[in-house]
C-alpha cells in the first residue's frame, strides 16, 4: 500500500494503538489477577504471589451457579430455536410472497428495531402476570422470540437467492415449505450462523428484564444470579466476587476466544444491512 | 400458484411471528399510553381514569427532569467519543500494524462480556483506596476520591465504562466498511500526492457515512435502553446523579410499584425513541446516500 505511514509517525501510531489496547485489556486483566490470587494480593501486584483456585471454589459453593448456568442454557436454546423458526417463516413471506398489507406489516415489524422489549418492562410484566408465567424461564424469553432484527436479516438473505432455483424446485413438485427447507435455508447458512451468535450472546448477557420477571433460583439466569450473589452482603471479598464474575462469563468468553473469526465476522454480517 | 394462494401463504407464514410481535411490542406500547391516563390500583381500589393528572406529576417531578438531563448528557458524553475511538481503532487494525490480530481481540473483547460483569469489574476498579485507579493516581500523590460516590464524578465514571464497552463493538462495523472499500481509491490519492488526513477527510470519512448513521442510531437506542450498569454500580445515586430514564422507570415501577407513573415515564421514553426513528427516516437517510 502506498498510503501507509512511514518512519516516526508509524512508530508513534503503533505505540498509541498498543497503549489503547493495553487500556482496553486492563480492567479484564485486573479481574483475572484478582480472581486467581489470594485476597491479600488482590491489590498488590507481586510476581511471586501464589496462584489459587480457592476464590472460584468459594464462589461456586456460595451460590447455586450450576442451576443458574442451566437456566441460562435453557433460556438461550429456547429463544434461539423459537427465533429461528418464526423468523425464517416471516422472512420467507416478506421475501417471496405477494399479499395485501405486506408493506404495512413489514413497517410494523420494523417498529421493534426501535422499541425493543427492553423498554416495555412495565406492560410486559403485567401481561406475564395475566398469563400466569411470572418467574418462569419462558417469560424471560417470550418477548424476544419474534425478532424484527432476525426477520430483517433473513429477508435480505432470502432476497438474493436466484429465483431460478426456487422455480426449478417447484417444477420438481416441491411445496412452498419444501422449497424453503431445501433451497432457501441451506443457502442462508452464514446468515443463520451470524444471527445465532448475536442472539445467544444477547440473551446470555441480558439482565434487566430477567431481573424483574424472575424471583427464584429455579428461573434466574446467570446474570441475575451473579447480581443477587454480589449484592447481598455476605462479607465476601472482591476476589470471590471477581471470580464469580469471570465464572459467569467464562463459557461465552472461551467460545469467543476459540471461534474469534466467526464471532467477528458474524457481528460484521449482522451489522451490514 | 394463484394469487389467492400467494396471499394465504404469505399471511400464514407471518402469523406466528406477527402474533408475538403484537402481544409483546405493539400492544404494550399502546397499553402504556392508555395506562398513563389511569391511577395506580392500590389494594382493593382499582385503577380510575385520572386524565392528565399523572402528566402533571411528571412535569413537577424534579427527579424526572434530572434523569432526562442525565440521559441527555450521558448520550452526548458517550456517543461521539465512542464513534471517534471506534473509527481510529478500525483504521489502525485495518492497516498492517504490528500485532494486528492481538489488538483487534483486545479492542473487541469488552463487547462479548455482559454489561453486568463489566460493571462488577469496573466497580472494583473504581473502589476508593483499594481500586486500581486509586492506586495508580496515588503514585502521583493524588488524594483518594470516591469516583462513584460523589455527584460530580459518578456519571462521567459510568460514561467511561460505556465507551469502553461500546467502542470495540462499533469498530467492527467500521472495519467491515473499510474492508469493502476499493484499494484503487487509496492508490489514486497517493499518486495525486494527497496527505493521509486529506484522504481521510475527503474520501474515507464520507464513504463511512452510512456506517456512521447505522452506528449512531444504535448508539442512541443503547443510551436509552441499557441501564444494567446503573443497577450494579450506583443504583441511580448519589442523589439521583446517575439516574437514567429507564432506570427511573425500573425504580418507580418495580421498587415503588407505582405502575401508572412508570407508564407515564415509559411514554416519554417511547416518544424519544420515536423521534430517533423519525430523524433517521426524514433527515439523516437523505443526507448520507452518497452513490
Amino acid at each position: 500500500m502506498v498510503m501507509q505511514p512511514q518512519g516516526v509517525v508509524r512508530g508513534l501510531e503503533t505505540a498509541a494503538a498498543w497503549l489503547l489496547g493495553f487500556l482496553w485489556v486492563l480492567p479484564l486483566a485486573y479481574a483475572v489477577w484478582t480472581a486467581f490470587h489470594p485476597a491479600e494480593f488482590s491489590t498488590r501486584f507481586l510476581l511471586t504471589a501464589p496462584l489459587t483456585l480457592e476464590n472460584f471454589a468459594r464462589a461456586w459453593d456460595a451460590a447455586p451457579f450450576a442451576r443458574y448456568f442451566f437456566n441460562t442454557v435453557i433460556l438461550c436454546t429456547m429463544v434461539l430455536v423459537a427465533q429461528l423458526v418464526l423468523v425464517t417463516l416471516a422472512a420467507y413471506a416478506f421475501a417471496r410472497f405477494e399479499f395485501p398489507g405486506r408493506n404495512v406489516l413489514f413497517a410494523l415489524v420494523l417498529v421493534q428495531l426501535m422499541i425493543m422489549p427492553d423498554v416495555l418492562i412495565v406492560e410486559n410484566y403485567r401481561t406475564m402476570t395475566l398469563l400466569g408465567l411470572k418467574d418462569t424461564i419462558l417469560a424471560i424469553g417470550l418477548p424476544y422470540m419474534a425478532s424484527a432484527f432476525g426477520i430483517f436479516l433473513l429477508r435480505q438473505a432470502f432476497k438474493v437467492v436466484p429465483r431460478e432455483l426456487d422455480e426449478a424446485a417447484r417444477v420438481e413438485g416441491c411445496t412452498p415449505l419444501q422449497v424453503l427447507w431445501k433451497v432457501y435455508v441451506p443457502l442462508a447458512r452464514p446468515t443463520y450462523l451470524a444471527y445465532a451468535l448475536v442472539s445467544v450472546s444477547y440473551h446470555w448477557n441480558n439482565f434487566l428484564w430477567p431481573l424483574i420477571i424472575t424471583n427464584s433460583v429455579e428461573a434466574r439466569p446467570v446474570t441475575v444470579g451473579l447480581q443477587v450473589f454480589s449484592a447481598t452482603d455476605q462479607g465476601l471479598d472482591w476476589s470471590v466476587i471477581t471470580a464469580a464474575t469471570l465464572l459467569s462469563t467464562a463459557p461465552l468468553l472461551i467460545a469467543f476466544l476459540l471461534f474469534q473469526k466467526q464471532f467477528v465476522q458474524s457481528f460484521m454480517r449482522a451489522g451490514i444491512r | 400458484m394463484t394469487r389467492t394462494t400467494q396471499w394465504i401463504y404469505g399471511w400464514l407464514l407471518l402469523l406466528p411471528a406477527m402474533a408475538l410481535l403484537v402481544l409483546f411490542t405493539h400492544y404494550p406500547a399502546v397499553a402504556t399510553v392508555w395506562q398513563s391516563f389511569f391511577s395506580t390500583p392500590k389494594g382493593s381500589r382499582s385503577a380510575v381514569f385520572v386524565g392528565l393528572e399523572n402528566y402533571e406529576q411528571l412535569v413537577a417531578d424534579e427527579v424526572f427532569w434530572q434523569s432526562l438531563s442525565n440521559n441527555f448528557w450521558y448520550a452526548l458524553g458517550t456517543i461521539p467519543l465512542s464513534i471517534v475511538i471506534a473509527i481510529v481503532m478500525a483504521l489502525w487494525v485495518n492497516e498492517r500494524i504490528a500485532g494486528r490480530g492481538v489488538l483487534r481481540l483486545a479492542y473487541f473483547t469488552p463487547t462479548i462480556l455482559p454489561m453486568i460483569a463489566v460493571a462488577n469489574i469496573w466497580l472494583f476498579f473504581y473502589t476508593p483506596e483499594y481500586g486500581l485507579l486509586e492506586q495508580f493516581l496515588g503514585l502521583f500523590g493524588a488524594h483518594s476520591h470516591n469516583w462513584l460516590g460523589s455527584k460530580s464524578t459518578a456519571l462521567p465514571a459510568l460514561m467511561v465504562v460505556t465507551i469502553w464497552k461500546e467502542a470495540g463493538f462499533f469498530m467492527i462495523f467500521y472495519l467491515a466498511a473499510l474492508q469493502s472499500m476499493s484499494p484503487h481509491l487509496a492508490e489514486a490519492a497517493a499518486i495525486e500526492g494527497a496527505s493521509r488526513w486529506y484522504y481521510f477527510r475527503r474520501v474515507t470519512f464520507p464513504l463511512l457515512m452510512p456506517t456512521t448513521l447505522f452506528v449512531l442510531v444504535n448508539a442512541v437506542i443503547n443510551a436509552f435502553r441499557l441501564v444494567d450498569h446503573i443497577v450494579v454500580m450506583t443504583r441511580g445515586g448519589p442523589d439521583n446523579a446517575t439516574a437514567l430514564l429507564l432506570y427511573y422507570v425500573y425504580e418507580v415501577g418495580f421498587r415503588f410499584w407505582d405502575t401508572a407513573y412508570a407508564a407515564v415515564l415509559t411514554v416519554v421514553l417511547l416518544v424519544i425513541l420515536g423521534l430517533v426513528a423519525l430523524a433517521q427516516f426524514f433527515f439523516l437517510e437523505r443526507k448520507v446516500h452518497y452513490q
